[in-house]
């Protein structure tokens, strides 16, 4: 019996796909069965982050409605080897073609057979988030170093809460830039920790090569040496339950000096 | 006097045995207490109640008001009731009723007394979106994110952070504090003054409180200062 982890932000634009993509795909990496669930229906990415989009025949509304089997729309990711599976949203709908009793029951199914359903939640907080919801054991919130963005999760973090089938949510700081960060420009990751108070599972640096890598279809977290790559590796190393130490986004500028300031404990 | 007394000892006794004594008087320097019984049914206790003021002795006085303490025990009266034995008390010319008392109060007059002087602790954090409303006072073990809201109808108390909006008050009561030791409010309520953060974002402040001085305005403080400003909240009885 696996287990179902939400990816949700309320906010759009924060990472809740790419996270989805790259959490799922380093799932898959480690051995585990994956199964990717797109519940954005009517305005579906996830199928084209992971470069799946051409073959989609049918998706979560025809499973919901009985039109197909649940294996039927499963679309398999051939760079593994029977172990990552997508199941795209319908792009003709919108989200009140799904309830989420459907959903729960869905979800049930493909527990089934999986190790991990990573689910990929719309943004806002209407019936779509509901639905993304209904069915998830655990959540991860996505938020970014923006005061817009900590608001929207600090709502969504609200709601989950209230859920009374899932484990208190997790965060990412997703699209951290190291410079902004340093001059105070946007909020450090302590201050969004302390303005959540939830327990952190891992911080993503703001890197190009994630857009370039979606673009492509081909999520980051396939390339070992990319430090976002190697940030969502970690991440799906602690959903397994591994203790990780988290990246240091200042390793590269820093001289000796600078290393023995933080050694003290004095920030550099 | 000691006859007068003697008297009063007989015509009670005759009372007595004719049925039960369901009124008990006593004389203080305050006035008259009554001792009223609280077991028998309402009407046997009004004619217990006539029958001992019909004597000679609480008739006349020398015009002189005499104050009455009713003391009903553990019966409860409704304010109907309550009016119909003012009536057959202040019947008598000199009798003015200084107070009815009883043992017993309705559930639900209890739990509104409970409700308003009580400290309703909460720990939780407040979020975007939610808000938190008690009645009395709230202490809340926990921040108010922005966005988040709490509501009580007496004071707020915030061990935490409050960054969201606190109306402390709301029902009426201009006397209402908010105090928090990480003091960076959207807005601050008290009773129907509103406050709001200055535009450009300051440092929180330690320790402070907000209430309403005499012209209704709200003043930020220390929090130290409210010792002065709101003895009531020191509920501790004796010293320290």
């Amino acid at each position: 019996m696996g287990e179902a982890i939400v990816i949700t932000s309320g906010k759009g634009g924060v990472g809740k796909t790419t996270t989805s993509a790259n959490l799922g795909t380093a799932l898959a990496i480690l051995g585990k069965r994956v199964c990717l669930v797109d519940t954005d229906i009517g305005l579906r990415n996830l199928d084209v982050v992971m470069g799946l989009e051409n073959r989609i025949i049918y998706d979560l509304v025809d499973v919901v409605e009985e039109r197909c089997k649940i294996h039927q729309a499963l679309v398999k990711d051939k760079r593994f080897d029977d172990l990552l599976y997508l199941l795209p949203a319908a792009q003709t709908s919108d989200k009140s073609a799904v309830l989420p009793e459907q959903m729960v029951k869905l979800v049930q199914q493909l527990k089934q057979d999986f190790d991990y359903i990573v689910i990929d939640c719309p943004a806002g907080i209407e019936q779509g988030y509901k639905n993304a919801v209904s069915g998830a054991d655990k959540a991860i919130v996505v938020t970014t170093p923006e005061i817009s963005a900590v608001r929207d999760a600090d709502r969504i973090i609200g709601l989950l809460e209230k859920e009374e089938n899932i484990e208190p949510p997790r965060l990412v700081v997703n699209r951290i830039r190291n410079h902004l960060m340093k001059n105070g420009d946007t909020l450090d990751v302590d201050e969004v920790i302390q303005h959540l108070s939830i327990e952190l599972i891992g911080i993503v640096a703001d890197d190009d090569e994630v857009i370039k890598a979606s673009n492509n279809g081909e999520p980051v977290v396939m390339d070992p040496n990319n430090k976002a790559s190697i940030a969502y590796r970690n991440i799906a190393r602690r959903v397994l339950g591994e203790s990780v130490p988290l990246q240091s986004f200042e390793e590269e500028n820093k001289g000796v000096f600078a290393k023995i300031k933080s050694f003290f404990g004095v920030r550099a | 006097m000691s006859r007068c007394r003697k008297e009063y000892d007989v015509e009670v006794n005759t009372v007595k045995t004719q049925k039960q004594q369901y009124v008990t008087i006593k004389g203080t320097k305050n006035g008259l207490t009554l001792h009223l019984d609280d077991t028998c049914s309402f009407e046997e206790l009004l004619y217990g109640l006539q029958d001992m003021l019909s004597l000679e002795h609480y008739m006349d006085g020398k015009g002189q008001k005499i104050s009455v303490l009713v003391k009903l025990g553990h019966r409860f009266v409704t304010e109907e009731q309550e009016q119909i034995l003012t009536d057959v008390i202040t019947e008598k010319q000199n009798l003015f009723i200084h107070s009815i008392e009883s043992e017993v109060i309705t559930k639900d007059e209890a739990n509104r007394l409970k409700a308003e002087s009580e400290i309703i602790s909460v720990a939780k954090i407040v979020r975007s979106g939610q808000v938190l409303e008690t009645e009395g006072d709230l202490l809340l073990i926990g921040d108010v994110n922005p966005g988040g809201m709490v509501k009580a109808g007496g004071n707020i108390f915030i061990l935490g952070s409050l960054r969201g909006i606190a109306h402390a008050g709301f029902n009426g009561n201009k006397r209402a504090v908010i105090a928090a030791s990480d003091m960076r409010p959207t807005q601050l309520r008290i009773n129907h003054v509103l406050n709001r953060s200055p535009d450009h974002i300051q440092e929180g402040n330690d320790m402070e409180c907000a209430y309403l001085d005499e012209n209704e305005n709200m003043v930020i403080d220390r929090l130290q200062q409210l010792a002065h400003l709101r003895p009531s909240l020191t509920r501790l009885e004796g010293g320290m």
